[in-house]
């Protein structure tokens, strides 16, 4: 319940906010790249925080969710439309998800992140070189649909199924995988069926983050869904926790504001960004949440399921 | 015909770049299991100091190599010490996520002092310049050179990992970490040998490839580097001689199919040679199936 | 028909034959011992069993309910599934779980409700998840474990880290149990208290039990029957007694000379 209203007050404040142009169009497409942000890092944290598979791909599903819903809302530009093309492209990511997901399944942590890699980089030289997508010059003047309320339903939407996911029986299957998987086999969990599970629910998600991003900054070309951007949303996670649903909010927040300060340095940024993974791996590799939660309990004060939190603090990374 | 023979003498000459730097790869994973994601931009380094060798001041070729080799090695191990050995005993990932961040930052780095435009080696005159040609199969004397030095250096690399002490500890270590200390081998200075070696090589090809090439910039190391690191994969990752074969085998497939089939999709195609060996045989081809003991 | 069918099972790293030509039958019901000095074998055969590695020649069967399932081949979740459980030798706790959560863990088996429930959290997921809380706290009872419930299973002692290896084991429901090692690094007290609750699991949770150990205490106070592995090998089998004062088994704990003393 508490949820709830958090929820639905973050929601009023932000539409006054808009309405009366205090947040201006400036300040809105921040906004917008922050949610898209939480959404990337949430679904890349349940990859890689939670199961423990290691992914450098990420960029590839967004970008295939991005393309998908953009070649939809081209060509049906009604809501219905915008809808379907959203829907449709996180299909599409999704089984990506589950092709990449699949082979990749029994590579150790380093070598499952090059293929991540190698993946998302044929699926920009194969966008780089169709026809539909009309190749380096990339699309133009997709419909624009996203506004506060679809941007606030994805976001919330996705982080609280994500977080709910991660708190049930299912979750904890892919916890264990990160844990010990030998062991969870042996307790009768089937590792392989998790692991694509979690490629493809993080795929799916990504995917609703690039319709998100098509259907606002109406401009696609391949070279956005990189791997920087895989990296990017990388920086987010770790800096936030891998394992913490809340850290990465916060670090998709905290980051937002620093790229957008610094747009006009984008050297100083990237320099930045690889100083945080540097020192953030050596000096907290539990990032700034480590895996703990932040729990409403700020808003009560009965005690707590202890089943809501999966708190614990790791050292080490994955 | 003559066609297929020139494209071959393409691809030794690339695929002896991706062997140099393939080399660093396989070295530094075979030691510490990392795949050293910043090797690629000390390449790089390597080809901004061999341009600013030969263009500011104007020395030859064989200095500027050597000033480039040297400057790489320094780099290397400098990264090897401040970001890589305080996390030796952690989880992979923390140093995997650490090698990126330690490539953005040189790669960033070097533009934001050097500017991200592209930088042209001086032209080559006199005897650099000259072209040879068998039937009319051209071959360069920069191809020339560019090989022979790769050969000399891969013959000068197998001599010393296995006719010298160093050599023998840094097998000894990739073997099997503890029983090499027990035994009396300083890690951690064989760990910073090996990367001095592998920082060596990749600098070397840096300013060879400027060279041939003649163009630099600070992201001309990650496309190279990536199928240099699927090179040393596809010949068994952590083996020396697998590294070199892989790194004629991607140089030449690289080749083939920019001539014979679609240049587009050139990359494409040694992504896919990367997933194909990682879903048929991961430890490459000479590489050995290990199993995690239970 | 025997619980466990496990015929001419042989198995083979890179030219060392870890399992040789192994056979053993377990009845239902029954408590089995399997000793050998270190390296004979005892975990691979485990292993062999629970599907973490493929026999090179042989057939290994479960038999429930009189139906024979074959289980070479199947991967170690689906012989979980099918009744067979198991602790390691080196503790695979995870670590930084609570204890309640290794144990819920475990019951995944029980889960009814699928994904569409846990995105939503639906009545079914409270309800399941309830049901699932309880079960867990009863059997970490067994143990007195159930104090500790949210403690990181990093922070128990070692015996309890023992103790709760078991508990997850029993919470996969199964009705043969391999247990590798479970009195490891436990002083005689704690192994006579182990000794107990091994008898009384079986009994409460009609299981056969097949244990690998080297304090021969427990193994020839509880166990019905034993096998002797060495270099791979069955050397011997039968009562504790027999085994006792087989000359072979001698010899493969203490060496040759004792052997024909």
């Amino acid at each position: 319940m508490r949820k709830f209203i958090a929820l639905a007050l973050t929601y009023a404040i932000v539409q006054v906010l808009i309405m009366t142009n205090v947040i201006s169009g400036y300040f809105q497409a921040t906004l917008v790249t922050v949610c898209i942000n939480i959404i990337l890092a949430v679904s890349l944290n349940l990859i890689t925080g939670f199961t423990g598979q290691f992914s450098l791909g990420h960029a590839g599903f967004m970008s295939v969710g991005a393309y998908v819903c953009a070649l939809v809302t081209m060509r049906i530009s009604t809501i219905p439309g915008f809808i379907l093309g959203v829907i449709s492209g996180a299909i599409a990511a999704a089984i990506l998800g589950g092709l990449v997901g699949l082979p990749t399944l029994r590579l150790r942590g380093d070598y499952l992140a090059i293929a991540t890699l190698g993946m998302s980089e044929i699926v920009r030289i194969i966008f780089l070189n169709m026809e539909i997508t009309n190749g380096a010059a990339g699309l133009n003047g997709i419909p624009q649909f996203i506004n506060w309320t679809w941007l606030f339903i994805f976001t919330a939407g996705t982080v609280l199924f994500l977080a709910n996911f991660v708190k049930s029986a299912h979750g904890r299957a892919c916890i264990s995988i990160r844990e010990d998987e030998i062991a969870a086999e042996a307790m009768g969990i089937d590792t392989i069926r998790y692991k694509v599970i979690a490629f493809i629910i993080g795929a799916f998600c990504a995917g609703i983050a690039g319709a998100v991003y098509s259907s606002y900054f109406y401009f696609l070309k391949p070279d956005l869904f990189g791997f920087l951007k895989s990296v990017d949303v990388l920086v987010i996670v770790v800096l936030g926790g891998l394992g913490s649903m809340s850290g990465s909010i916060l670090a998709a927040i905290l980051l937002a504001l620093i790229s957008t300060y610094l747009q006009s340095f984008p050297e100083i940024r990237m320099v930045l960004y690889s100083l945080i993974l540097v020192i953030i791996m050596i000096f907290r590799p539990q990032g700034l949440m480590g895996s703990k939660e932040i729990s409403l309990s700020v808003f009560n004060k009965l005690g707590r399921n202890k089943l809501w939190n999966i708190t614990k603090s790791r050292k080490g990374g994955l | 015909m003559e066609k297929l023979l020139q494209q071959i003498v393409n691809g030794i000459t690339l695929g002896s770049i991706y062997a140099l730097i393939a080399l660093g790869y396989t070295m530094v994973y075979g030691i510490i299991k990392l795949i050293n994601f910043a090797h690629c931009d000390i390449y790089m380094i390597g080809a901004y100091v061999g341009y600013f060798c030969m263009t500011f001041f104007k020395l030859g070729l064989l200095p500027s190599l050597l000033i480039a080799m040297l400057v790489c090695t320094l780099l290397g191990v400098l990264i090897e010490r401040i970001a890589y050995r305080p996390l030796r005993n952690a989880a992979r990932i923390s140093v995997l996520i650490t090698a990126i961040g330690v490539s953005l930052f040189l790669e960033y780095g070097t533009m934001f002092f050097v500017k991200a435009n592209v930088r042209t080696y001086p032209e080559v005159t006199g005897l650099l310049a000259q072209r040879f040609k068998i039937g009319n199969i051209i071959i360069s004397m920069q191809q020339v050179i560019l090989i022979s030095i790769t050969v000399i250096l891969m013959a000068l690399l197998q001599f010393i990992v296995k006719r010298t002490r160093l050599g023998k500890a840094m097998r000894a270590v990739s073997m099997d970490r503890d029983a090499a200390q027990l035994m009396g081998i300083d890690v951690n200075s064989t760990v910073s040998f090996t990367f001095a070696l592998g920082s060596a090589l990749a600098g070397a090809a840096g300013i060879l490839v400027g060279i041939y090439y003649n163009t630099i910039n600070p992201l001309m190391g990650v496309v190279p580097g990536l199928k240099a690191f699927i090179a040393a994969v596809f010949g068994g990752i952590g083996i020396i001689p697998g590294a070199m074969i892989g790194g004629y085998f991607i140089g030449a497939v690289e080749v083939m199919v920019a001539g014979y089939g679609n240049s587009m999709y050139r990359d494409a195609v040694v992504f896919a040679i990367l997933i194909l060996i990682l879903i048929i045989k991961p430890s490459g081809l000479l590489g050995k199936n290990t199993r995690e003991k239970v | 028909m025997p619980i466990l069918s496990v015929e001419k099972v042989t198995k083979s790293f890179g030219g060392l034959a870890a399992v040789s030509n192994v056979s053993l039958d377990l009845v239902e019901g029954e408590l089995v011992g399997l000793i050998g000095p270190n390296g004979a074998g005892k975990t691979t055969l485990f292993n062999l069993l629970t599907g973490i590695y493929m026999p090179d020649t042989g057939t290994i069967s479960l038999s429930v309910d009189n139906e024979r399932i074959p289980l070479k081949g199947l991967r170690p979740h689906s012989i979980c599934q099918k009744g067979l459980a198991r602790t390691f030798q080196n503790i695979r706790l995870f670590k930084d779980l609570t204890v309640l959560e290794n144990v819920l863990i475990a019951m995944h088996q029980n889960i009814k409700y699928g994904l569409l429930t846990s995105f939503l959290h639906l009545p079914a997921y409270k309800r399941e998840e309830g049901k699932l809380v309880e079960e867990s706290i009863e059997l970490l009872r067994i143990f007195d474990l159930d104090k500790k419930k949210d403690e990181f299973a990093k922070n128990l002692p070692y015996g309890e880290q023992r103790h709760l290896e078991i508990i997850r084991a029993l919470a996969t429901n199964p009705k043969l149990l391999l247990l590798d090692e479970p009195a490891a690094g436990m002083n005689p007290a704690e192994t006579a208290n182990l000794m107990d609750v091994i008898g009384w699991i079986r009994e409460k949770f009609d299981l056969t039990i097949l244990l690998i150990e080297h304090d021969m205490t427990l193994v020839m106070n509880i166990c019905e029957r034993i096998y002797v592995l060495d270099y791979g090998m069955v050397i011997a089998s039968g009562t504790p007694e027999e085994v006792r004062t087989n000359k072979r088994v001698i010899e493969a704990y203490l060496g040759e000379d004792v052997g024909n003393a």
